[in-house]
């Protein structure tokens, strides 16, 4: 057995255990890992997300339990502080010994801090681990309690600095960047695009000072500002430190090992140092002359030098390396790859402008046009996938090369398929997974899915970047294979949710099973096809929830939307928000009555909370009786029409937007959709009821109302597109029908009407053309169909109360009156909520 | 606590069967969805899977967040083998042996019915 001892664990000593304890011959070595973090290595990429989760554990690469089931001693909080090469020893801050037969050097970098008069100031950071952060947070948060609009610069406009940025942004800072380049990024991109992301970053909220050099940092004792020349001062309350990296080489220093003038151990392509029983990887390894900040080119090293310990000798560092890169910052997509700089004597480049949306793309061919040498993309990285294959094989590229950067005019995919790439393609950087791999697991039916490909291949876990990709060769593999990938909606039906609403509006079926055994597989359905068909036998039919309700969404079977504990919420309807004070009333006695935590919801209702499911009949025939009706917040669904005052009260109004909302909202409550729908009426431009971001909004302007289809908001805002403008309430009313019945009859299933428009062939103009002109001859059809769920509308709730029958599923049990035990609420601010989670 | 709540629920063969509990009326259950049953002081999910003409019960409890719930759950079948879904998450179950299918949870307990003249029997060790 022999010792294999590796300082420090982060991302890329980790990696060392992870590729060594495959091996089989890992049973003949026993790894000791030594970390001076108090906890095992973490995912330093995506440190930034800490400020948003600050769950340190999500962060982690494994858990203790890792190493522990591997064989693997994991020793944390325990620095290792010298390293005796002839009697092949380490000693540790904690002075115990230990011996070893091959050492691993993985002790990563440190940031470096400039010599600036007053560094050593309170407040001032760096930005590396978690500690670092929890650091931050902590002063940041006694900060903005002093002084609501505190300030926090970073030094350094590099990648680190703006993720930093970013984690200024997310703690509620004012964000300042201080580069001392002319340029942002200098390392990677060119000054035209580097200009094109200051913009971007601009306009995202972030101040951008270039080309100053800091002479000191000013304060009493703790940081007040940044002085940068005489009367060139900026005043900050906090200071982030992202200057570059230094190699933590100070042990390898110290024993006697070969350094580079700049820092770093020198190695060889084996990994090894100048001692042969020593390696060194990641970002302390100095290879070519170069210290390697990056993740990929790090995780190849520990592949080598698992190799060589066991005896590959043949397997060594390739001369190039890669260092492509592509991130998102602060939501930014900024990509490089192959040569992003290019002297006009090596190749020629096509660069891609346009400052107005933020938007920079170049590429650098070579001189005979034939391949494609290196580029930057910032603002949209979509094509860097395909680009970076391009570059990596030394594929073909058109003719005219502009076609790949070019916004693509007719069909796109240029680039050919994703399938003429050669087999040893490397598809996902971070884990070194070739196109071969991809294919072969589904070819060998170890996967037949994009979720099989990815457990089977550890594909996309890194930086997720290549997932586009890994789900473009999954599909084209199945493909291949003879296997059809279909948007049909689960394995229990062949057909898109479009053929199942013509099939049930041809055959006018209105039992699920009527469906599933004439057009079905021969399963039984499942909780994806269950509820589609509900929804659109509803839509159809004009039907209510309670028809058939053991196929209903869990919210639209019990009419009201489950919590977190089991129990519901109840929203009733309050059309445009307006509510007389004697409702108001009846809502807070009800809410009391029967304990309920109560709140104003995002669409300006009130939401009762914690009603058990025997208590919500009961609460619901109380509020009907008050003269509330369902608002079916639990539905898939028309939510709430917001309104603003209007020109009722407001002495700005130019209409009456509560009285249009009220009439909007009901004329279309109840109608089932593809997914919920919003709406909002603003009485004038101020758009006080934020309309743009629903979806659909009206804004009242001279002469008529402007009309707005397919804004949301949820993990994609989205403003809704300008459709009609100075229409009359009628017009509004005809081309809202239309609009909405063609959305309900053609969308995809939880498809918003945002992404459903984005993607409709043709797009907004295709839409008006449908809608306002007539072009497909379908508008009298819509209108009529819609005008026949208005007619028939009725309130589910007052129907569920009024039937014994219906009313038998309200309760938690079938054999008993009891209510479920097992709930446990806690009290918060003067109310109550569930007990929180384990 | 919660450990304690997930402890009283143990996987039950027809053969080891002791008590046969009549829950309730055919009728009180949903065609293909299910029901709750309240046992001494456990909570057990009922379903009537009319497609396959089978009764089927497990516990009420969905192992991922710990929630009586799953006899809110909808039924179908993943593949061939009947399953439930819970309504939180969409963790789903076979109801034969009460395998978590999409993901990787623990098993829950599932109980043998029978139906005689009308009414619902869940059969119990004890």
């Amino acid at each position: 057995m022999k010792n294999i001892i590796v300082v420090g664990n982060g991302m890329v000593g980790y990696k060392f255990c992870e590729k060594f304890v495959e091996k089989s011959e890992s049973k003949d070595f026993k790894i000791t890992v030594f970390g001076e973090e108090p906890r095992p290595a973490y995912d330093r990429v995506h440190l930034s997300e800490f400020f948003e989760s600050q769950n340190a554990k999500a962060l982690e690469m494994a858990p203790a339990s890792w190493y522990q089931e591997n064989g693997i001693d994991l020793v944390v909080d325990e620095r290792v502080s010298d390293i005796n090469r002839k009697a092949k020893t380490i000693t540790t801050a904690k002075d115990r010994e230990f011996s070893y037969d091959y050492l691993v050097l993985a002790t990563g970098s440190s940031p470096f801090v400039p010599p600036i008069k007053g560094v050593e100031k309170e407040g001032v950071f760096v930005y590396r681990t978690i500690e670092d952060l929890e650091g931050m947070l902590a002063y940041a948060a006694k900060l903005k309690a002093e002084k609501p609009d505190a300030r926090a610069a970073v030094l350094g406009g590099g990648l680190l600095g703006l993720e930093a940025g970013k984690a200024v942004l997310d703690m509620g800072l004012e964000p300042h960047i201080v580069e001392f380049a002319p340029k942002l990024m200098p390392r990677q991109l060119d000054s035209r695009s580097s200009q094109v992301l200051k913009l971007k970053l601009e306009s995202i909220g972030l101040n951008i000072h270039l080309s100053k050099a800091t002479n000191q940092i000013l304060g009493e004792g703790a940081i007040s500002g940044m002085e940068f020349g005489e009367d060139d001062i900026l005043d900050v309350d906090m200071l982030i430190v992202s200057a570059g990296i230094r190699p933590r080489d100070e042990l390898g220093r110290a024993c006697g090992l070969d350094v580079g003038v700049r820092g770093g151990i020198v190695v060889d392509n084996t990994m090894k140092t100048s001692d042969d029983s020593i390696y060194a990887i990641g970002e302390i390894a100095l290879y070519n002359q170069m210290i390697y900040g990056l993740v990929a080119p790090g995780y190849d090293m520990a592949a080598v030098a698992v190799e060589q310990i066991i005896g590959n000798t043949e397997v060594l560092m390739p001369s190039d390396i890669d260092m492509s890169t592509k991130l998102k910052l602060i939501g930014v997509d900024v990509a490089s790859f192959g040569e992003p700089f290019m002297p006009a004597s090596k190749g020629h480049s096509i660069i891609f402008e346009n400052k107005t949306q933020h938007l920079y793309k170049r590429i650098n061919v070579s001189l005979d046009g034939k391949s494609l040498l290196g580029g930057i993309l910032v603002g949209d990285a979509s094509d860097y996938s395909m680009l970076h294959q391009v570059f990596l094989n030394g594929m073909a590229i058109p003719e005219d090369p502009s076609q790949l950067i070019l916004p693509a005019s007719e069909g796109g995919a240029l680039l050919g398929d994703v399938m003429d790439l050669p087999d040893e393609a490397q598809i996902c950087s971070c884990e070194s997974v070739t196109k071969g791999q991809i294919c072969g697991v589904i070819e060998s039916e170890e996967a037949t899915d994009l979720a099989g490909v990815v457990s089977c291949t550890k594909a996309g876990t890194g930086c997720g970047g290549c997932k586009p990709m890994v789900a473009d060769l999954t599909n084209a593999t199945l493909k291949s294979l003879g296997i059809e990938v279909k948007d049909s909606v689960c394995e229990h039906f062949d057909l898109n949710r479009q053929d199942l609403y013509k099939i049930i509006q041809v055959k006018g079926y209105k039992k699920f099973n009527e469906v599933l055994d004439n057009h079905g597989n021969g399963g039984h359905g499942c909780e994806l096809c269950k509820p589609l068909i509900a929804s659109l036998m509803a839509s159809i039919h004009a039907d209510t929830a309670n028809k058939e309700y053991a196929i209903q969404d869990s919210n639209d079977r019990f009419l009201a939307n489950i919590q977190r504990n089991g129990t519901y919420s109840v929203v009733p309807r309050v059309p445009g928000g307006e509510i007389t004070p004697d409702k108001l009333i009846a809502l807070g006695e009800i809410a009391k009555k029967y304990d309920l935590y109560t709140k104003i919801t995002g669409g300006v209702r009130i939401d009762l909370f914690g009603a058990t499911l025997n208590q919500l009949p009961l609460i619901w025939k109380e509020l009907i009786s008050h003269g509330f009706e369902s608002g079916h917040a639990y539905g898939k669904s028309l939510r709430t029409v917001k309104t603003c005052v209007g020109s009722t009260w407001c002495r700005y109004g130019m209409d009456e937007s509560v009285s249009f909302g009220i009439e909007l909202e009901n004329r279309y409550r109840g109608i089932r959709a593809p997914h919920k729908i919003k709406g909002g009426v603003s009485g004038c431009i101020r758009e006080c009821a934020e309309a743009r971001g629903k979806d659909f909004g009206l804004i009242a302007v001279e002469g008529g109302w402007n009309l707005y289809v397919g804004g949301n908001g949820g993990a994609n805002p989205r403003h809704a597109e300008l459709f009609a403008e100075q229409i009359d309430n009628e017009t509004v009313i005809k081309y809202l029908d239309r609009y909405l019945m063609f959305y309900i009859r053609t969308a995809k299933p939880l498809q918003r009407t945002a992404a459903w428009q984005e993607r409709l062939e043709g797009g907004l103009d295709y839409l008006k053309e449908v809608i306002i002109e007539d072009k497909l001859g379908i508008a009298d059809d819509l209108e009529k169909e819609m005008q026949t769920l208005v007619n028939r509308f009725e309130c589910e709730w007052t129907q569920a109360v009024n039937s014994p029958e219906m009313m038998k599923r309200f309760n938690h049990f079938v054999n008993s009156e009891e209510e479920d035990e097992n709930l446990v609420f806690v009290p918060m601010r003067d109310q109550k909520m569930p007990e929180p989670w384990v | 606590m919660i450990e304690t709540v997930l402890d009283k629920y143990k996987s039950t063969k027809v053969e080891s069967v002791k008590v046969w509990f009549k829950a309730a009326s055919v009728n009180d259950f949903p065609k293909d969805g299910g029901a709750c049953v309240k046992y001494k002081d456990k909570q057990i999910a009922v379903f009537n899977f009319e497609r396959l003409g089978k009764w089927y019960a497990c516990q009420n409890l969905c192992p991922h967040k710990m929630e009586m719930v799953l006899s809110r759950g909808m039924i179908g079948d993943d593949k061939g083998v009947p399953k439930v879904a819970c309504p939180l998450h969409k963790k789903t179950f076979s109801l034969e042996t009460g395998e978590n299918l999409n993901s990787d949870l623990d098993a829950i307990a599932v109980y043998p019915v029978k139906v005689e003249e009308g009414y619902v029997y869940v059969g119990f060790e004890e």
